[in-house]
């Protein structure tokens, strides 16, 4: 993707210019971004990624969001995106963080470096007011040799400010060496921006011109961080600094001690919200009394008017696993809330940021299953929906590491679904039992990891990340990550549903389903020792993961029998949704890897458990 | 000393950084070496979190391990030091 058909990509009217927002990660963008829009946003995915990027029209020209950056180059998917976007730029807004100078301004002075015209925000003027920090704006100004604005964006300080001074955005004061370093490049280039690049040695600009890598970049980096830093020395002034109630309270998130007594009522609250509030009373209603109980019997009856409710197609149509029955009622009345639920958890969580600190608490023992502590995000959704557990993963460092976390959730992790189930079946047996459960799948993940971690190849990233600051996260913002994150997974995840249903269909009416639970039975009763009839419940957990547990809460079981039987179907092979997404993610030689070593594994440890116990 | 063995509270200077990646990353974080930068936080056989101005940076142990660094001896500000010291070299002479 180059950056000259961004404007065809975005259906950006000839003539306008491109203002481009950037910034580093939690800087305010977004805020920006709405008070200087409105209500036109367009959002659209930028190829090749899972990032989406927001534009909106401004008078005659157009302003385009991008990811939180610290520098622009090619380390990561958000600075590829970045990167493009800030190159095609007619006008950077560059948004700054008063607190974090140092940090910020590298951006800033590499975007100067570029030649594109800047106006530079300086936000949360008030939190460095607070932090006894005081900054000499003019000062700042006339060393970077561009506007720049104090804002509060948060109480729309200084936004009209920013809007006049959007068109006096002018190019900035450049190291002289390095301005000569790039009047070399730019004839045979032709932009500045592409040639800071080339020099910096960003392989895909280079690869667009033609050009070799250059091999500048510690060089320029280092020349740039010492300008950036004497500029800070001059400009800011430390009256007093005293330890903030957040300061603080980060400290505690990262000890051990007061660490995981805050997870673990974080994870309590999410619970309740997610797991008991979303999962039982809100999908309650829109599962089974609208969906189930309007929505069903209606395409029954209309669609049933139209073609033989027993006929092939009606089958798949509006069967038992019917396209337009189970698959809509399962997106609709259970994934929906349920996603949104944890989105919304998880923005919070983002907004605030939490996140980061638990990744340095849990980085320890992530290490053990070869991920790092950036692998906790992906793990926690999967109890939310594997699914959509599994596209995140590509937020992780190395291919190694999502190859791991794929793994572990297909495994392992059993998604809120079935866990309402199993808790319902487990609850009244007595703790003896569902600690037996708790430990044999705790097991399970932690010595599949280790092993996985041990016999792989190659080893995980490490951990490299700032902490940014605690904030109580802004609702408007956490609505909108979360209605954006809601609407992306359910345009990614329907389709794969919808084939998956169209497969079970097509099984069910060709009879390949009872065929499979007959070639089943030995396994099932001779090495797990349950009845015949708990093959269809795991038949049923290919189709859903809880209907596989629920099949299993009809049958005749001793509560030993409960637990095996349970724990098979956890293990047992991902339901055809995450099969579907795995198979995108990753490609079909390691799915046909994934799949059968599940199976294989769901079978073995439930019938060692079987035989241990039984 | 190597990175992961500091203790939390110490000052220290950044002398080596193996990888170019990391290094560059680094530089955007405003820790370069030469950069002098206080240990905020030791999680436990966990990463280690840096400070330099406000800013927190955790890096992970095995990473940790292989950065090369320089303890800076602490030594408190104050702007009586020289005043105390002489009145405790008067007294002593008093005495």
């Amino acid at each position: 993707m180059h950056c000259h058909d961004l404007s065809k990509h975005l259906n950006i009217p000839k003539g306008a210019k491109k203002i481009v927002l950037v910034g580093n990660p939690n800087v305010g963008k977004s805020v920006f971004f709405n008070a200087l829009t409105g209500l036109y946003v367009d959002v659209s995915n930028y190829p090749g990624t899972t990032l989406e990027i927001t534009h909106a029209p401004f008078g005659k020209d157009v302003i385009i969001d991008t990811p939180g950056v610290y520098g622009v180059s090619s380390f990561n998917d958000e600075e590829k995106v970045a990167r493009d976007v800030i190159l095609s730029a007619d006008i950077v807004v560059n948004i700054i963080d008063s607190v974090h100078l140092e940090r910020d301004l590298f951006l800033t002075q590499q975007v100067i470096d570029m030649g594109i015209p800047v106006v530079v925000a300086l936000n949360m003027m008030d939190e460095a007011r607070k932090k006894g920090i005081e900054i000499d704006v003019d000062l700042l100004s006339d060393l970077l040799g561009v506007e720049v604005i104090p804002t509060i964006a948060v109480s729309k300080k200084g936004i009209d400010e920013l809007k006049a001074a959007i068109y006096k955005a002018r190019k900035g004061i450049i190291n002289p060496q390095l301005q000569n370093q790039l009047n070399q490049l730019l004839d045979r280039v032709g932009h500045q921006g592409d040639a800071l690049l080339i020099l910096e040695g960003d392989p895909h600009v280079a690869e667009k011109h033609g050009l070799p890598t250059g091999n500048l970049r510690e060089e320029i980096y280092l020349a740039r961080r010492e300008r950036v830093n004497d500029i800070v020395n001059h400009v800011t002034r430390e009256v007093i600094e005293g330890s903030s109630f957040s300061t603080r309270l980060g400290r505690m998130m990262l000890q051990p001690l007061t660490g995981i007594p805050i997870l673990a009522v974080i994870l309590w609250v999410t619970y309740q919200i997610v797991g008991v509030f979303i999962a039982q009373t809100i999908v309650g209603i829109t599962e089974e009394t609208i969906m189930q109980g309007m929505y069903e019997p209606f395409v029954r009856s209309f669609v049933g008017s139209l073609v033989s409710p027993d006929s092939a197609l009606g089958t798949i149509l509006i069967g038992e696993f019917g396209i337009l029955t189970m698959t809509v009622t399962y997106i609709l009345g259970l994934l929906l809330p349920l996603v949104v639920g944890f989105y919304f958890v998880l923005s919070a969580m983002e907004d605030s940021g939490y996140l980061p600190r638990l990744a340095a608490l849990v980085d320890r023992v992530l290490m053990s299953i070869g991920l790092n502590g950036r692998g906790v995000i992906p793990l926690i959704l999967g109890f939310g929906c594997v699914t959509m557990a599994t596209i995140t993963t590509r937020l992780l460092g190395s291919e190694r590491e999502r190859k791991i976390a794929t793994f572990l959730l297909a495994l392992a992790i059993p998604c809120s679904a079935q866990m309402a189930v199993i808790a319902a079946m487990l609850a009244g047996l007595g703790a003896k039992y569902v600690a037996l459960y708790t430990v044999t799948i705790f097991l399970v993940l932690v010595i599949v990891g280790s092993g996985l971690n041990k016999f792989m190849p190659g080893s995980s990233s490490d951990l490299f990340i700032d902490l940014p600051p605690l904030r109580l996260p802004r609702l408007e913002n956490v609505l909108k990550k979360t209605t954006t994150k809601s609407f992306m997974f359910l345009q990614e995840a329907t389709p794969l549903f919808v084939l998956g249903a169209l497969i079970i269909g097509v099984m069910q009416v060709t009879g390949i389903l009872g065929f499979l639970q007959e070639l089943l039975a030995p396994v099932t009763v001779g090495w797990l020792q349950l009845p015949k009839e708990a093959a269809n419940a795991f038949i049923m957990g290919f189709v859903r993961r809880d209907f596989g547990a629920a099949g299993l809460y009809d049958l005749a079981l001793s509560p030993m029998q409960k637990v095996v039987a349970l724990v098979t179907i956890t293990i047992f092979v991902p339901c055809i949704a995450s099969a579907m997404v795995i198979f995108k993610e990753r490609g079909r030689k390691e799915t046909l890897i994934i799949w059968p070593s599940i199976l294989v594994l769901a079978f073995l440890i439930g019938g060692l458990l079987s035989q241990l116990v039984l | 000393m190597k990175l992961d063995q500091v203790k939390k509270g110490q000052m220290l200077k950044i002398i080596l950084m193996p990888d170019e990646k990391i290094r560059s990353q680094a530089i955007r974080f405003g820790i370069a070496e030469g950069e002098i930068v206080t240990c905020f936080e030791v999680i436990p056989s966990g990463p280690i979190i840096l400070q330099k101005n406000r800013q927190e940076i955790a890096i992970g142990r095995r990473l940790a391990a292989q950065i090369e660094v320089e303890p800076i001896p602490a030594r408190s500000f104050n702007p009586f030091r020289r005043w105390t010291a002489n009145a405790l070299s008067r007294s002593k002479q008093t005495s």
